[in-house]
């Protein structure tokens, strides 16, 4: 079904093509691990992905082999209660929280045989899009270590990256899953707001957050999606719609298909802008009709995003109050206290209509903006992020450091809609990538798999699916070097 | 004291906080059982003890019941609501809020009559209790511990408008409350134990004067009618001696002493809280149908008015007699049952019910109306065998009253009313006995009969 080819090592294998192995009996779970083992050992020191680890990964594989993910290992954004390791969100109050039940995601995952290997590291309480609020230090571009992974999900993302896990999950609220994945070169996809459960995860903005799945390709993003998807009776903003398997988008034309381009005249996307354009002919050559298209601005989402998360963020942390988890709220970092004052504010008496209603009214504003937009398209494609990752300490002092960086996402997430990161172009002499968005209409993730796969597939950008790229002449001269 | 001293009317408003008994918890499935818990902190889970990532599913029970509870108060029932967040600090809080709801509670614009008049309610609304905080001393040091076990039970609070008028309505009304949330059978309102709640907002106006007062105070956590009436009447005195002095009473928040037997200051207006309300985003709107409206209330039970109005109508029972047995729902019911076997065989409903109030008949509620019966046809024979009593108060009508038992016997029949009047009022006052006046009226006419033969003559 594919071409990819087996790579020496079994941690830089796919999800989709461990799965095959391991059926076949040419991989063993022991192979697998210790492979595994070894690349951990080797650089999460350096790149700081992993916050905990699970001894008893490799056992816990073996009793999951007849499942369908077989045991397969799985990063797993520190954000997510896990019974079985500390769950941090990167604060240090938390340092110590062993939570005393599971969240939906990582059960659901556990019942479809993954194992969840090691949590990673993300900006404290998921606040930023750089690691670098994290209270244990920043993770490390995996692509090029004088660089940032992005965030909050930098540590999942990262981990993918660096072949220490087959697939990861992480969370986004407006770009935490699909910058950092554009950052470091991998797959991350958004789901619809309510298409994955929340239980369990720890709340950042609460009528935004959406669990995911950062991987290699999309076929293991679907592949994760089918596992994690779907209702869930202890989080009542999920939806009870039936859910598709998937894997059905994959592999499948998109002739025909109307794309909308969005946010390419931006301003400060000017270096960037000729890439996409470029890269964006793939899809043409595949038979769908692209058209420029405008939305509203984008940085009126940021405002919009900035007052709702604040708001939520100071009421989801007020539970923090010293009483219980160990540690009082002298630990919160400064992003932290920063969102909570914020947040305070704009709730506040004679404030709130100003900002919090203001903001949710201009919310409602987006929301019909792509209804608009998707009676014209199937979906619409933008740049995941304004530009290239970020080096090390550039978000230091930077306080709207994530808003803009998210900038392009924000609409998307403000409105729920699902989206996906897809690596499109590599830059050689940084080694550093950029991702393709592709957004759909609620509750159409198959679509976003369903483009985003067909451009993979076409396209070089892809480590694992042309691990050999690098021995290519010219990045445009291998666009499509290996059509199916 | 000066000389010009005002009329002053009371202005009091009422919150009514009822714990509502669903078999699961607002928000969560943990058992909602507070009271009865062997232990501390056993009916928890991750959502009512707020932990990170815990999310609440809203019981659909809890929102019927409190739609029921509007319609029995005459409330429109809002069908688009929505749960906010009411955001303070206190340990028994573990979330940092309360889940409650601000400005589209499920019932507003309600009312209810009371015999000093009708109280308009303002809204209802359905929130989440809070957990209990238990102060002890373990080991010779003063200890804070909190139960979570009441965290997260369903909450119901009545708003009225500020149309009560006196401690004693204040009472009527909390008490009318408290007994058409047990006939819904929606809470135990048990005050003791806190499963209902009062406060009383507090102000005076110049009884000239149509506005509000600009100040009001708060009386909070009163867990008993009869403190509700002493609070007020308190409040009532202590309000007018500041009224009177020419000053105008802290806008504040007090609480009731019963030993002191008055109210005392909590806190002042400068400590006014910001609850920082808005939508919990973690639950969708509430959209309640027409239809899931109307079977709410063809669900409701005949509640107390509506049945002493037609006991009244049906078998002209006087309230005094219908009230007590109205109380509770099962024994109201239970009388329904025997007021209609009695009425199968004419026997009359004022003086059955009257012998069931004043225990002559003595009889658990739900005993078989047959049998009731029985009992009443058993008791008003055994009035029978007590001929002798009925015979003396005639024979002492008759001699009081000569005049009368010779015209009756000249012919003028209508007298026979006036004598059965005096000696049922003889019995009654004599005896505090209530008589059958047909069985009065037969005695009456056999004595009179007896006198006009000859030889007889009571005159004599």
């Amino acid at each position: 079904m594919t071409s990819l080819k087996t790579p020496s090592l079994p941690n830089r294998l796919t999800i989709a093509q461990a799965l095959e192995l391991l059926r076949a009996k040419q991989l063993s779970h022991q192979e697998l691990y210790q492979a595994l083992r070894q690349q951990i050992s080797q650089s999460n020191d350096q790149l700081n992905v992993y916050l905990a680890q699970e001894p008893e990964a490799e056992e816990i594989a073996h009793r999951y082999a007849d499942l369908p993910l077989k045991g397969l290992p799985l990063a797993v954004k520190d954000n997510f209660s896990t019974q079985r390791l500390v769950t941090t969100a990167s604060s240090k109050i938390l340092d110590a929280y062993r939570p005393p039940y599971e969240s939906t995601v990582t059960r659901r995952l556990q019942q479809a045989g993954g194992v969840v290997l090691g949590k990673t590291n993300l900006d404290a309480w998921a606040h930023g899009s750089s690691t670098e609020t994290s209270d244990f230090g920043r993770s490390l571009n995996p692509r090029n270590t004088e660089y940032l992974p992005g965030g909050s999900s930098g540590g999942s993302a990262a981990a993918v990256a660096a072949d220490l896990c087959l697939g990861s999950i992480g969370s986004e609220t407006a770009g935490s899953i699909r910058q950092p994945a554009s950052w470091c070169g991998v797959v991350g996809l958004k789901p619809s707001y309510g298409r994955v459960s929340r239980y369990g995860v720890v709340p950042m903005g609460s009528s935004l957050d959406s669990p995911g799945p950062i991987t290699k390709t999309v076929e293991d993003a679907a592949l994760l999606l089918n596992a994690m998807a779907g209702h869930d009776p202890l989080d009542a903003t999920t939806s009870p719609q039936a859910v598709p398997d998937f894997t059905r988008a994959l592999g499948q034309s998109i002739k025909g298909f109307k794309i909308g381009v969005l946010y390419l005249d931006t301003p400060g996307l000017e270096e960037v802008a000729p890439v996409y354009h470029h890269q964006l002919q793939v899809l043409s050559e595949l038979g769908a009709e692209l058209e420029p298209a405008s939305g509203l601005e984008p940085r009126l989402a940021i405002s919009v995003y900035t007052v709702v998360q604040r708001g939520e963020v100071s009421s989801n942390l007020a539970k923090l109050d010293g009483i219980r988890y160990g540690r009082d709220r002298s630990y919160f970092g400064g992003e932290a206290k920063r969102r909570i004052l914020l947040g305070t504010f704009t709730l506040s008496k004679g404030y709130a209509d100003k900002y919090y209603v203001l903001a949710q009214q201009v919310r409602t504003l987006f929301v019909q903006d792509f209804e608009r937009l998707f009676q014209r398209y199937d979906v619409l494609v933008s740049p995941s992020t304004p530009g290239y990752a970020k080096k090390i300490g550039a978000s230091e002092g930077a306080t709207m450091f994530g808003e803009l960086e998210d900038m392009l996402a924000e609409p998307s997430s403000i409105t729920g809609l699902p989206g996906v990161s897809v690596p499109c172009y590599r830059d050689e002499a940084s080694n550093l990538y950029l991702g393709l968005n592709v957004v759909a209409p609620m509750w159409r993730e198959d679509l976003v798999i369903q483009v985003a796969d067909a451009f993979e597939r076409h396209t070089p950008w892809n480590c694992w699916r042309s691990p050999d790229w690098a021995r290519s002449a010219h990045a445009d001269n291998n666009r499509s070097p290996n059509h199916d | 004291m000066t000389n010009n001293q005002q009329e002053y009317q009371l202005v009091v408003g009422l919150e009514i906080h009822a714990e509502l008994k669903t078999a699961s918890k607002m928000f969560c499935g943990c058992r909602n059982d507070p009271f009865a818990a062997p232990q501390p902190n056993i009916h928890t889970c991750p959502v009512c003890l707020g932990l990170l990532g815990g999310l609440p599913v809203p019981n659909k029970k809890a929102i019927e019941w409190t739609v029921k509870l509007g319609l029995a108060l005459n409330c429109q029932v809002n069908l688009f609501s929505k749960f906010d967040r009411k955001h303070y600090f206190y340990p028994d809080l573990p979330k940092g809020y309360q889940i409650s709801q601000y400005d589209i509670p499920f019932c507003y614009h309600g009312r209810l009559d009371t015999p000093q008049g009708t109280v308009k309610v303002r809204r209802i609304h359905l929130e989440e209790d809070t957990g209990k905080l238990l102060h002890k001393t373990i080991d010779g040091r003063a200890q804070s511990l909190i139960d979570f076990n009441r965290s997260g039970v369903p909450l119901v609070e009545i708003v009225t408008e500020p149309d009560i008028t006196s401690a004693d309505q204040a009472k009527a009304f909390a008490r009318q409350v408290r007994q058409i949330v047990r006939y819904l059978d929606i809470s135990n309102a048990d005050m003791e134990q806190g499963g209902m709640r009062l406060e009383a907002n507090v102000s005076m106006k110049t009884a000239s004067r149509p506005q509000l007062p600009n100040y009001k105070v708060e009386i909070k956590n009163i867990n008993s009618f009869r403190f509700l009436e002493q609070a007020i009447e308190h409040e009532r005195r202590r309000q007018r001696k500041i009224l009177d002095s020419g000053r105008t009473p802290d806008q504040s928040t007090r609480g009731w002493d019963a030993d002191a037997q008055q109210t005392v200051s909590q806190r002042s207006k400068e400590e006014a809280q910001d609850y920082r309300y808005f939508p919990d985003p973690d639950i969708p709107p509430i959209r309640l149908t027409p239809a899931t409206v109307d079977r709410l209330n063809k669900e409701l039970p005949e509640l107390p008015a509506a049945k002493l109005e037609r006991w009244q109508r049906q078998y002209q029972l006087e309230e005094r007699f219908a009230q007590p047995m109205a109380a509770e729902r099962h024994q109201a019911e239970w009388l329904d049952e025997v007021l209609a076997a009695a009425a199968r065989t004419d026997l009359p409903a004022n003086r059955l019910v009257s012998a069931l109030v004043n225990k002559k008949i003595t009889v658990e509620p739900g005993t078989d109306p047959e049998q009731v019966i029985a009992a009443y046809h058993q008791l008003t024979s055994s009035d029978e065998v007590d001929s002798t009593q009925l015979a003396a108060a005639i024979d002492q009508v008759l001699a009081d009253n000569p005049d009368a038992v010779t015209k009756y016997q000249a012919g003028q029949d209508q007298l026979l009313n006036f004598l059965l009047g005096q000696t049922i009022a003889a019995i009654k006052r004599r005896d505090k006995l209530d008589v059958d006046a047909k069985a009065v009226r037969t005695a009456l006419q056999a004595r009179l009969k007896d006198l006009i033969r000859p030889g007889r003559s009571a005159t004599s």
